[in-house]
C-alpha cells in the first residue's frame, strides 16, 4: 500500500528518542497528549516543564521544549520562581502522586493557595512506581502493594488522599479537573482538560490543575488490558472524574 | 483516498492498548520480534477504516495515520 501523505503522526513537540516506560504505562500517553496540545496552541518555543522525581524523571528525555528538572516534591515551587521572573513563557510541572501528594504536599498546597499561575499535571496511579510498588498516599483502601502486602489497612495507613477535591476548596486555584485515560473518549476529554488548562493559564487566571488517573501495569501486577479496567472500576469508583473548580479567582 | 493506520514496529512494545480500543478488531500480535523483543502489533489493512483510536491509546507514538492511494 503506497502512502502518500501523513495525517497524525508523532507531535513536534516529542523527539524520536524511545520511552523508558514499561508496557501500557499511561505516562507515554499523557506525554503525548501534553505535546499535542504544546502544537496546537503553538507555544513550543516559548513552553518551559518541569519534571519531578519518579518514573517521569526523564520527561525531558522525550520533549522537544525547555525542561528542567527539581528536587523531589519541590516542582511547584521552581514553577512558580521560573513564571515569575519570565512570565511570558508557558509553565508545568508535571508530577506523579509520590511526588505531588507524599513529599510535595506543602508545595502543592500553597502554590495553589498562591494562586501562582502555572499548570500542574498530576498523574495518579496509586502506587510508587519507579521504587518498585511501594504504598502511595493515593493507594486504595484494600489494594496490594509491597508495603502493604495484605491490602490498604486505614486503621494502619491511613485513607487515600483526594488531591483534587482538597485544593478545589483554596481560594487561590482557578481550574482543578480529573481525568482518565482509559479509552479514547477519556484521552480526548484528557487532552481538552489540559488545553483549557495552558488556555487559562496564557490569559493569567492563575493555578490549573489536571490529575489523570493513570495505569500502572507492571506494580499492580495485571496486564496493560487488566489495568485499564482496575482504574475504570476501581479506582475511578474513589477518585470520581469531573472538573471540581472552575471560577475566576482574581475579581480585579 | 482511504486512510490507513501504519505501525512502527521498533516502538511498539506489546501493550495491546490499541486492540483494546480497535472498533473494527483489525489490529493483532505478530509472530515477529522486534529488536527490544517485543511481538509488534500488525494492522490488517482490509479491515482499518482509519479512525485513529489506535493512535490515541497508544503510549509509546508506535502508530501514524496515513492517507493511501486506493489499491
Amino acid at each position: 500500500m503506497e502512502k502518500k501523505k501523513l495525517i497524525r503522526g508523532r507531535p513536534d513537540a516529542l523527539n524520536d528518542k524511545i520511552m523508558h516506560y514499561c508496557p501500557g504505562c499511561g505516562h507515554g500517553i499523557v506525554h503525548r497528549i501534553v505535546a499535542e496540545v504544546v502544537d496546537e496552541l503553538g507555544i513550543k518555543d516559548r513552553f518551559v516543564g518541569i519534571a519531578p522525581v519518579g518514573c517521569s524523571v526523564f520527561a525531558y528525555w522525550y520533549f522537544n521544549t525547555d525542561f528542567h528538572q527539581a528536587a523531589h516534591g519541590r516542582a511547584p515551587a521552581v514553577a512558580s520562581g521560573i513564571k515569575r521572573a519570565r512570565p511570558e513563557l508557558i509553565v508545568m510541572s508535571y508530577q506523579g502522586d509520590g511526588d505531588l501528594a507524599a513529599i510535595g504536599t506543602a508545595e502543592i498546597v500553597h502554590a495553589a493557595n498562591r494562586g501562582e499561575n502555572i499548570t500542574v499535571i498530576f498523574i495518579n496511579n496509586a502506587i510508587y512506581g519507579m521504587t518498585g510498588g511501594q504504598m502511595a498516599p493515593t493507594t486504595l483502601i484494600g489494594q496490594k502493594s509491597t508495603t502493604t502486602p495484605l491490602g490498604r489497612d486505614p486503621r494502619k495507613a491511613g485513607f487515600p488522599i483526594k488531591i483534587s477535591e482538597m485544593l478545589a476548596v483554596l481560594p487561590g486555584s482557578r481550574y482543578i479537573e480529573r481525568t482518565t485515560v482509559t479509552s479514547p473518549k477519556e484521552v480526548n476529554k484528557t487532552k481538552k482538560a489540559i488545553k483549557k488548562a495552558f488556555e487559562l493559564q496564557m490569559k493569567g487566571e492563575g493555578f490549573t490543575m489536571v490529575e489523570v488517573l493513570s495505569p500502572c501495569p507492571t506494580n499492580w501486577r495485571l496486564t496493560p488490558k487488566d489495568a485499564l479496567k482496575f482504574v475504570e472500576e476501581k479506582m475511578v469508583e474513589y477518585y470520581p472524574l469531573g472538573v471540581f473548580k472552575d471560577e475566576p479567582v482574581f475579581n480585579d | 483516498m482511504a486512510r490507513k493506520a501504519f505501525v512502527d514496529e521498533e516502538r511498539c512494545k506489546e501493550c495491546g492498548l490499541c486492540i483494546t480500543a480497535c472498533p473494527k478488531s483489525c489490529i493483532s500480535f505478530s509472530s515477529k520480534l522486534n529488536s527490544k523483543g517485543f511481538h509488534p502489533i500488525e494492522i490488517d489493512h482490509e479491515k482499518c477504516i482509519g479512525c485513529g483510536f489506535c493512535i490515541d491509546m497508544c503510549p509509546d507514538t508506535a502508530i501514524e495515520l496515513w492517507e493511501v492511494a486506493e489499491a
